[in-house]
């Protein structure tokens, strides 16, 4: 069946999930990193910028939060307040997992 | 005459497309075969005529496969996909189900491979796609449980509804005994019946389970039907209606141990149990919503499961739904996966 080698091909990438650490100061800057320097910084920051958000409406509803676990069926958030910042852990789920 | 399925294909190649049109076409089913060379050629066509199945790769320019299904899910919930790759990997194929793709399927390298294939690719144009109990389409529980005890079955029928799950044991055609809530026998029978949607599956029989149900499933079918009737009946008083459904809500609120429930549907105003903030609380669950919306969209990440979070007094598990999503509160010494457990189970109950 050599004609099905060719169904292989190598091209254009699909951008894997991020994985790894990263922590953002109170105006969402992110000063430090563990997560791969090919994933794209834009996301991240938006990501960080959604978290922080996340935290400070939850203090205006006098809910005061100290860790979010924001479970998506491919991918782990868990975010931990840092004086105004936070640290934010991403991890990939698998089928096994 | 049975119009034709209709399947697209998406792959960059050009040459590859025409093998699969080729091969795809010479399906039992003979489907009407169409291609795309990029994902919003493809989107463009599903829009434009209804489609059965898309067959999408992952490696692709501008927008990668997993992109294309992320917006196919929500564009077309109905439409069956499936994803054929080179990529063999865990992540991929993880994220890929996550999206709710219904066949991964890394690119076939023998020709019976290629057969199994096809086979799938068929088996998944003849599936219907009517909703209802699953395997069972536009039955009730009722039908399904009266078709067993007719044809004289032995079998152990397993009922879930979200967190909830039943048990019917049924010999030689008799229900014997059923579980569920915590409740046994004719009482459990008389709950599950009233779960109005999910979905079973038929466990071996166990014939030495001790029987509790001397009724015969006719009676007890009949029993329940008019039950149902009576209470369908009485909510013809809708305050009445409604003092029971918030008295019943408060006492399964205060039963599991929760400190407060929140829920909002899609539009209109937070409804609040247990507190005088559901106004406030209401809002933060919107901005939640929107916020895991885009970092899912952003990510990829897939759909979201649920959201946990813990403050200094208290933890918090948002259970979404389309229809209506949940913010519960629970002490802070309840641990975090029975928080969520308990949380899955008020909510599957909360508009029983």
């Amino acid at each position: 069946m050599g004609l099905l080698n060719f169904l292989s091909k190598a091209g254009a990438e699909v951008l894997r999930l991020p994985s790894g650490s990263l922590t953002v100061d109170r105006q969402g800057n992110i000063i430090a990193s563990t997560i791969s320097s090919s994933y794209p910084s834009a996301v991240l920051k938006d990501v960080s910028a959604d978290v922080l958000k996340l935290f400070r409406e939850a203090r205006a509803a006098q809910l005061s939060l100290t860790e979010l676990h924001i479970h998506f069926a491919s991918l782990q958030i868990t975010a931990r307040e840092l004086r105004g910042g936070a640290i934010i852990f991403l991890t990939p789920k698998t089928v096994a997992s | 005459m049975q119009s034709r399925h209709k399947v697209l294909i998406l792959d960059d190649n050009p040459e590859l497309l025409e093998l699969y049109k080729e091969m795809l076409s010479q399906l039992p089913s003979r489907p009407e075969v169409h291609t795309a060379t990029a994902g919003s050629r493809a989107l463009a066509l599903l829009d434009a005529q209804p489609f059965r199945l898309l067959l999408c790769d992952l490696k692709m320019p501008k927008m990668d496969g997993l992109q294309v299904l992320s917006i196919v899910r929500r564009r077309f919930p109905e439409l069956r996909t499936v994803v054929i790759t080179a990529v063999e990997d865990e992540e991929f194929r993880s994220r890929a189900y996550a999206l709710g793709v219904d066949l991964f399927w890394l690119k076939p390298d023998t020709h019976k491979n290629m057969q199994m294939f096809l086979e799938c690719l068929e088996a998944l144009l003849g599936r219907d796609s009517e909703g209802g109990f699953r395997g069972v389409q536009s039955k009730s529980l009722m039908d399904i449980v009266q078709m067993e005890c007719l044809s004289q079955s032995s079998t152990v029928m397993r009922i879930t509804r979200g967190a909830l799950v039943g048990k019917l044991w049924i010999q030689n055609g008799e229900l014997i005994d059923a579980e569920a809530e915590g409740a046994r026998g004719e009482a459990a029978f008389r709950r599950i019946l009233e779960w109005k949607s999910g979905t079973f599956e038929n466990l071996p029989a166990e014939p030495d389970r001790e029987r509790t149900i001397h009724k015969s499933v006719n009676a007890l079918l009949l029993e329940t039907a008019q039950a149902m009737d009576e209470v369908s009946g009485s909510d013809n008083d809708p305050e009445d209606a409604e003092h029971r459904k918030t008295v019943w809500r408060l006492s399964a609120l205060t039963r599991e141990g929760a400190e407060w429930v929140v829920s909002l549907g899609e539009s209109g105003p937070a409804e609040g149990w247990g507190t005088h903030s559901a106004e406030e609380l209401g809002k933060w669950m919107r901005v939640l919503e929107e916020a895991c919306h885009r970092m899912s969209d952003r990510i990829e990440a897939g759909p979201l499961s649920n959201v946990q979070a813990a403050g200094l007094d208290r933890r918090l598990v948002y259970l979404p739904s389309s229809g209506k999503s949940m913010l519960v509160a629970w002490p802070l010494d309840t641990d975090r996966a029975s928080a969520l457990e308990k949380t899955k189970k008020l909510t599957a109950t909360w508009d029983s």
